[in-house]
């Protein structure tokens, strides 16, 4: 009894915050835009009794996913997020492995610190983390700026409101997320490992890619799926940073919310980017399944 | 036996295939290893042997390539290799922890280093093969590290180490990690591989026992320093220190002041007269005589000197030392009738105690202890005589041996082969005396709280100066 609740627990909360909303905005996805308040129909109605919830769901239909593959700015959306989300992770990855690294090889002493430096930028708002980027990157920005007094540049460079700003945003918020799993994997390595690869005839570089790397795969793999899943459906950077090119299915889900009132329709893309992160999510819980078999 | 023969150490035509010379390693401000001079042959199984701390993996990790020496040099093949890198030495290491690449089969394991140097695939996999045969492991080549045992683990890093035939090979605490029987076992094997590959093999222990079993030379090491490097035997026999002694082994510590022995005819020797009741001359069993003894050349000293040291320089000191052996009273006339009485004879011969050597004076009250066998240059000095628990006898009645001494057994430790007393002497030290159990019933009649007498030869202790 015990240990059916137990094991319970993290299933209702799984009910409570993942399944119900989830089909609720099904549910909305499937339903028609309306002037009213919800701006959707039809209202499910169980004053009724049965003859209402069949005539509830008898006006529940598939216009909207339809919708969404006659107009190609939705999947021209999906693709440009894909196509931004995967270069991102794989930036994120070249600078946070060997931060990571780094970090690893630190002196024991000083772990704790670089490691509280990596967390530090969570202490403050997002929101304001990335409007401060808008003001490096703006055309009388910072940057700009040190650049023009440095006498690199004669014009301000564009920056922002173009998809490197988005770049940059990016890889910068979430690269904490890509740093900590490849460090909490380097940091377990036996050191000795690298001797004994040495020892048997390697170079320090053919010992970090014969050894070091395969050994920090698992947190390669964490990192770069913490990284790509949220960047997928992200919002915010697109927004402030990206530009009127930048496409993302983020931005497209608040416009449709938001500037079109459309509920049906934004709904509908979000089921389809749940969809889509679906896979990744099911291969990352995998490579975290296959990492404790191999501790264990 | 082989081993005696193997003695290139002895040999000045021999080059070593290993020096170091005057090698210094520092860390910081504190010195690991201290200006330390040692030379180890081919085909050697070299154990270095000392407690935690004291060196030993710093030392193999020099060789290795891993540090290089603060000072000094270290030759391979009378080559300096003071800057060549790991992976450019002819030397393979066998890590403490095994070093196991968790990500690699155990065929691939044993591979690795054969694939840095080689591109011939067939040659790489009859080599793995090979190594799998010697080692036992041919079952597991496909497992990964964590899927085996600890003691095929072990078997993997030895395989992995051996396969790239290196010159030397290193061992760090190779056995420490597997249970007792195991590790007697993979002992024997370990000599087996030795000798099947001819491998110089250095070995890192801080077992004694695994050092005695499988080195054919054991360099002692405390704080940096070689403390004494010779075959096992000698270093057990006849340790240079009252450190060795005591690392290696059980051992009883007598300390005492050291005068010279005449070398005149043993007649007039200080040992106590026989108590006045005393049956016949009680022969004695175990004391065999060390294979190494020698015998000092007799050098006349006069007998004043003994008494003179005796009364300066020893009077002074007993009042610092608490350990009792020296303020032993004397046996009482009854504790010497009720030896008296127990008939046991141990069956021996009566020794002849040869002139010279030392005389021990540790108790005021108690004859001096002869050490025939001890160096003259110590007279005068403080001294330990270190006695190895085998080499005491013990016996009821009084034995007619060139030492004998009194006391009450406090514990008996019957280990099937071999029995050890626990005896107490009247001052409080305790002294082991082993004894074999060849007879079924032999020495039963000796049990706890008995009053006995311990006893060895002249010879069967090892007279080192006292530096504590
Ligand atoms: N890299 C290092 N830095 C500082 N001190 C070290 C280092 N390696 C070893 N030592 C010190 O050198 C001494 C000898 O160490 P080690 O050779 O590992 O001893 P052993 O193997 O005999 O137990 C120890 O006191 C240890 O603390
Ligand atoms: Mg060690």
């Amino acid at each position: 009894m015990r240990r059916a609740v137990l094991i319970g627990i993290p299933y209702l909360w799984l009910v409570a915050l993942f399944l119900v909303p989830f089909l609720i905005v099904l549910k909305i996805s499937l339903s028609d835009i309306a002037l009213a308040r919800p701006p959707y129909m039809p209202q499910l109605d169980l004053s009724e009794g049965l003859s209402g919830l069949f005539a509830f769901l008898a006006e529940l239909d598939f216009e909207n996913f339809v919708f969404l593959t006659q107009d190609s700015l939705y999947w021209k959306a999906y693709l440009s997020s894909l196509q931004i989300a995967f270069t991102a992770t794989f930036i994120t990855l070249l600078v946070g492995y060997p931060i990571a690294y780094g970090m690893a090889r630190a002196a024991q002493e000083w772990r704790p610190t670089l490691l509280m430096l990596v967390i530090l930028p969570f202490w403050t708002s997002f929101l304001i983390r990335v409007y401060s980027w808008m003001g490096i990157l703006s055309n009388e920005g910072v940057l700009n700026q040190l650049l023009s007094w440095l006498g690199v540049i004669d014009a301000p460079l564009q920056i922002l409101n173009t998809n490197t700003a988005v770049y940059i945003g990016i890889v910068y918020t979430y690269l904490p997320f890509m740093i900590l799993p490849i460090y909490s994997a380097l940091e377990k390595m036996d050191e000795s490992l690298l001797e004994a690869a040495e020892d048997l005839g390697c170079s320090r570089l053919s010992a970090f890619w014969l050894v070091t790397l395969p050994l920090s795969k698992s947190g390669v793999i964490a990192g770069c799926f913490l990284v790509f899943i949220p960047t997928l459906g992200e919002f915010v950077i697109p927004s402030l940073l990206g530009g009127s090119q930048t496409l993302m299915i983020g931005k497209i889900l608040w416009e449709e919310f938001f500037s079109n009132r459309d509920w049906p329709v934004a709904s509908a893309v979000a089921v389809i980017l749940l969809l889509i992160l679906i896979i990744p999510i099911i291969l990352f819980q995998r490579n975290e399944q296959k990492q404790r078999e191999a501790e264990g | 036996m082989a081993q005696s023969v193997f003695a290139p150490w002895d040999d000045p035509e021999q080059k070593p295939l290993i020096q170091f010379v005057n090698v210094t390693k520092r860390f910081g401000d504190f010195t690991a290893i201290d200006d330390l001079t040692l030379d180890i042959y081919e085909k050697e199984f070299f154990a270095l042997l000392g407690p935690s701390g004291c060196g030993k993996t710093t030392m193999m990790r020099m060789l290795a390539g891993f540090e290089n020496p603060t000072k000094g040099h270290i030759l391979l093949n009378g080559k300096v290799i003071d800057t060549v890198p790991p992976n450019k030495r002819a030397v393979n290491m066998m890590f403490q922890s095994y070093a196991l690449f968790p990500h690699l089969s155990v065929w691939d394991n044993i591979a690795f280093g054969l694939r840095r140097e080689s591109k011939d695939k067939d040659a790489i996999a009859a080599r793995v093969e090979e190594m799998l045969r010697l080692t036992r492991l041919t079952k597991f080549a496909k497992r990964k590290p964590h899927q085996i045992s600890g003691g095929q683990r072990q078997r993997v890093a030895l395989a992995r180490s051996l396969a790239k035939a290196p010159k030397l090979l290193l061992l760090d605490e190779p056995l420490g990690a597997l249970d007792r029987k195991l590790r007697e076992e993979t002992q024997f094997e370990l000599m087996d591989i030795q000798e099947k590959t001819g491998t110089t093999f250095v070995i890192v222990t801080h077992d004694q026992e695994e050092a005695m079993t499988v080195a054919s030379r054991v360099a002692v090491m405390d704080e940096g320093r070689i403390v004494q490097v010779a075959t096992p035997q000698v270093i057990y026999e006849a340790p240079n220190s009252v450190y060795v002694a005591d690392f290696i082994g059980d051992v009883n510590l007598i300390r005492g002041t050291a005068s010279a022995r005449p070398a005149a005819p043993a007649a007039e020797t200080p040992i106590a007269k026989p108590a006045p009741n005393a049956p016949p001359p009680e022969p004695e069993t175990t004391a065999a005589e060390p294979a190494t003894d020698t015998q000092p050349e007799p050098r006349p000293q006069p007998n004043a000197l003994g008494e003179w040291l005796h009364d300066t320089l020893l009077t002074p000191i007993l009042g610092q030392r608490d350990p009792g052996p020296r303020a032993l009273p004397a046996p009482t006339d009854e504790e010497r009738a009720a030896h008296a009485e127990t008939a046991e004879t141990p069956a021996s011969h009566a020794e002849d105690i040869p002139a010279g050597g030392l005389q021990i004076v540790w108790a005021d009250d108690k004859p001096p202890l002869i050490a025939a066998n001890g160096d003259e240059a110590l007279a005068g000095k403080k001294v330990v005589l270190a006695l190895r628990p085998e080499k005491v006898g013990i016996s009821k009645t009084r034995p007619d041996a060139a030492n004998a001494m009194q006391g009450k057994v406090i514990d008996i430790a019957y280990l099937g082969n071999i029995s050890t007393y626990h005896v107490e002497l009247p001052g409080g030290a305790m002294i082991k005396a082993q004894t074999a159990n060849t007879r079924r019933i032999s020495r039963r009649d000796i049990t706890w709280e008995d009053d006995v007498w311990l006893s060895f030869t002249a010879t069967a202790g090892v007279v080192l100066e006292d530096v504590s």
